[in-house]
């Protein structure tokens, strides 16, 4: 025995692990393959055993520079390199440069015949010698069970495989073996029993007529791994597992806003539009205006110099184009520019899983700020339900954890059952906005809610929403007695109160001229009594002058006739009576004090002057 | 070449002294007992049943290990019949001398072989 033992005496807690390289994979498995030690990959004819053995060796002799060696029982070298090739696997370069080796072991069991006892060192040298040749850290055995079809002792074969796997283990080599699917194990020869450290399955499926392929980690000794089954496929750079959820919900979020495009759509969205790294559910029956909104939406991020991604199942983009413009809306231009990416596909192309690798690897190249997809209902027909979830599951994790601002138009049947059926869709995404028709007096007309915002104010009105040759608007809808108004109805209403206005108006006017008309009669009427007051107070003085003369006349009379009788006259009457005759001019005085013999006629005068 | 023809029509290919001759192989790994008697228990049979008529070429895998993987070996001991076709390989020790024969496409063990 020409052992080379290098004793992984790795005492680390954590299990090392070897990165495969193969998108998703790792994910999954936590990291990789356990370093060091053997995974067995088992599966049905056409699953995909292969390629990811030859996808493991070429990425890590690729990308993690370890060389590999490829063990083939099956196919020859250049079979195996043409296999490939179409997946961008150089194999024959990285043989040139020694980074790999791919030994073909012939086995036909017509040459073969047994004399004796015997065991497999032949099999261990040539390992050896090609794993000590390159320094090769990776090994694939592919595919081993042939060894059962061709040796004719089962017992050595068995000892010898167990032998082998130590030997590999020693070795300190990570390697992959693939076996075929038993009927009721897990391999056809129970090779799982020599493997303990990690057992990957693989499945291929039909599900109404659409394939899927499944991974499923059976095992991973030491290590916490993904236990559910996962799709993957193999497209046209390797295969991908995709994970359901890939890390579970720990996305970074941001407070930023982006408009819309619509600033009135923004102002019910609290006047500063959507969340960057949202998902936006559009929902609508169909002619209500999705992809109107959808390419409003992308516009408005190539005009703030941000990409976007519009992934359409339904138009073309020369359609989509051709037809926003005739609203108003270039999109060639920001096409020219880089900054708008359309890509279309029939949903039928291809299954589910196809679809998402290839909108995933779209998103990687192109970087978009804003995705766009339209419709995700005719995509989510081409699986069944949980498939479907699980991919716009998948999808939205992907754009959240790249930050990535998605919209998703939904095509509803009509009705209000739409809202139940988009249920469960409706839950994975942060806003919902609705557009509907609605049908009345001869016409049919678009509103548009917002049926939820999440992390923002929102307004719970309904919008009508109108496409003209200059774009796109929102107006208020009228609600009234008899519901929500739109359309010719709407502007009927509107028409109505702007005449019930207008009649409000004149009206006023016309009270306004009556009450100035009477104000005009009442300051006539003032004007004529303040006259009669002006001539009754002239009057007045008039009286008062008279009645002062004829006092005075009155007691100049007294006098004389007193000298004439030769009275004597008390001088406090003669002080006294000039005052009184003064006072019939001074007008405002109080009464004097009067002697209590004074003239009974004074008193009567004096209120009088007060009128 | 994949299936083997029925033995009986290949029987004229009697060994003996002819212009076919025998070019033979044998792989061992290491100077192991069970390479040892491979040894000696292929060149008996050759000299009992070929005799002369043979090429026997002993090669130790461990000193070149790229002629197992040129000859495409597997299991050790092998002994490998390149000529004449169809190519035939007879794994084990060569303690069955049945597996020997009818491997090679040899008549009848000789009595010395037994």
């Amino acid at each position: 025995m020409k052992k080379n033992p290098k004793p992984a005496s790795n005492r680390a807690p954590l299990l090392p692990k070897c990165p495969t390289g193969i998108q998703g994979l790792d994910e999954i498995t936590g990291g990789g393959l356990p370093r060091g030690r053997i995974s067995l990959v088992c599966g049905g004819a056409g699953c995909g055993k292969t390629l990811l053995a030859t996808e493991f060796l070429v990425r890590g002799a690729v990308r993690f520079h370890e060389p590999g060696v490829f063990l083939t029982f099956e196919e020859t070298a250049p079979e195996l390199a043409a296999n490939v090739a179409s997946l961008g696997f150089h194999l024959d370069d990285l043989v040139r440069h020694r980074k790999i080796v791919v030994d073909h072991v012939h086995l036909e069991r017509s040459e073969i015949h047994e004399t004796g006892d015997y065991d497999l060192e032949g099999l261990f040298v040539r390992l050896n010698h090609a794993i000590d040749s390159i320094g090769a850290r990776r090994v694939v055995l592919d595919t081993l069970e042939a060894l059962f079809a061709s040796l004719p002792n089962e017992a050595v074969l068995r000892a010898e495989l167990r032998r082998l796997f130590r030997w590999l283990k020693d070795k300190g080599v990570t390697a992959v073996i693939t076996a075929e699917r038993g009927r009721e194990q897990l391999t056809r020869h129970g090779l799982e029993e020599y493997v303990s450290d990690c057992v990957i399955l693989l499945d291929h499926r039909v599900n109404e007529q659409i394939a899927t392929r499944h991974l499923r980690i059976v095992k991973y000794r030491g290590a916490l791994h993904g236990t559910n089954e996962f799709p993957f496929l193999i497209g046209n750079e390797g295969l991908s597992v995709l994970p359901i959820t890939s890390l579970g919900l720990n996305h970074k979020v941001s407070n930023q806003r982006i408009a819309t495009g619509i600033p009135r759509l923004d102002a019910m969205l609290g006047g500063r539009g959507f969340f960057r790294g949202s998902s936006i559910l559009l929902t609508g029956t169909p002619g209500t205006g999705k992809t109107i909104v959808a390419a409003n939406f992308a516009h408005a991020a190539t005009q703030r110099g941000e990409r976007a991604l519009y992934f359409s199942f339904e138009e073309s983009p020369n359609q989509i184009i051709r037809n926003l413009h005739s609203i108003g809306l270039q999109l060639e231009p920001e096409v020219r520019r880089g900054l708008l990416r359309f890509h279309s596909a029939r949903p039928s192309l291809y299954g589910l899983e196809m679809h998402l690798a290839t909108m995933f690897k779209e998103i990687a190249t192109f970087k978009p700020d804003v995705v766009i997809i339209d419709p995700i209902t005719s995509l989510m027909d081409s699986g069944t339900a949980s498939e479907s979830k699980g991919m716009v599951t998948r999808l939205i994790d992907y754009l959240k954890a790249g930050q990535i601002t998605s919209l998703f138009t939904s095509l509803t049947q009509g009705g209000h059952a739409l809202q139940q059926s988009e249920a469960a869709m409706s839950s994975l995404m942060d806003s919902w906005l609705l557009l509907q028709d609605f049908e009345g007096n001869g016409e049919r007309n678009r509103v548009l809610y917002v049926l939820k915002a999440r992390g923002m104010a929102h307004s719970n009105q309904v919008r009508e929403f109108l496409i003209s040759d200059r774009g796109i608007d929102l107006v208020d809808a009228y609600v009234g007695a008899s519901g929500v108004l739109t359309g010719s109805a709407r502007a009927a209403q509107e028409d109505l109160e702007r005449a019930a206005a207008l009649a409000g108006q004149q009206e006023a006017a016309r009270r306004k001229r009556e009450l100035e008309r009477k104000r005009l009669g009442l300051e006539r009427q003032i004007s004529g009594l303040r006259s009669d007051y002006e001539a009754e107070s002239v009057e007045l003085r008039r009286i008062d002058e008279q009645v002062g003369i004829q006092t005075q006349l009155l007691t100049t009379e007294r006098e004389a006739s007193g000298r004439r009788r030769q009275a004597d006259i008390s001088p406090t009457i003669h002080r006294r009576s000039q005052p009184s005759a003064l006072g019939g001019k001074m007008k405002a005085h109080s009464p004097p004090q009067r002697p209590t013999h004074a003239k009974p006629s004074l008193h009567t005068v004096t209120p009088g002057r007060k009128v | 070449m994949k299936t083997r023809p029925p033995s009986n029509q290949r029987r004229p290919r009697k060994a003996g002294p002819g212009p076919e001759k025998h070019l033979l192989r044998l792989y061992v790994a290491g100077a192991t007992a069970r390479s040892q008697r491979a040894i000696i228990r292929a060149r008996q049979l050759c000299e009992s049943e070929l005799k002369g008529n043979y090429e026997l070429e002993v090669i130790d895998i461990y000193q070149r290990p790229n002629l197992a993987r040129e000859g495409q070996i597997l299991a050790t001991p092998t002994l490998v019949r390149r000529f004449p076709e169809p190519v035939r390989r007879l794994i084990g020790n060569l303690a069955d001398i049945d597996g020997f024969f009818t491997g090679l496409d040899l008549n009848t063990p000789t009595k010395s072989a037994q």
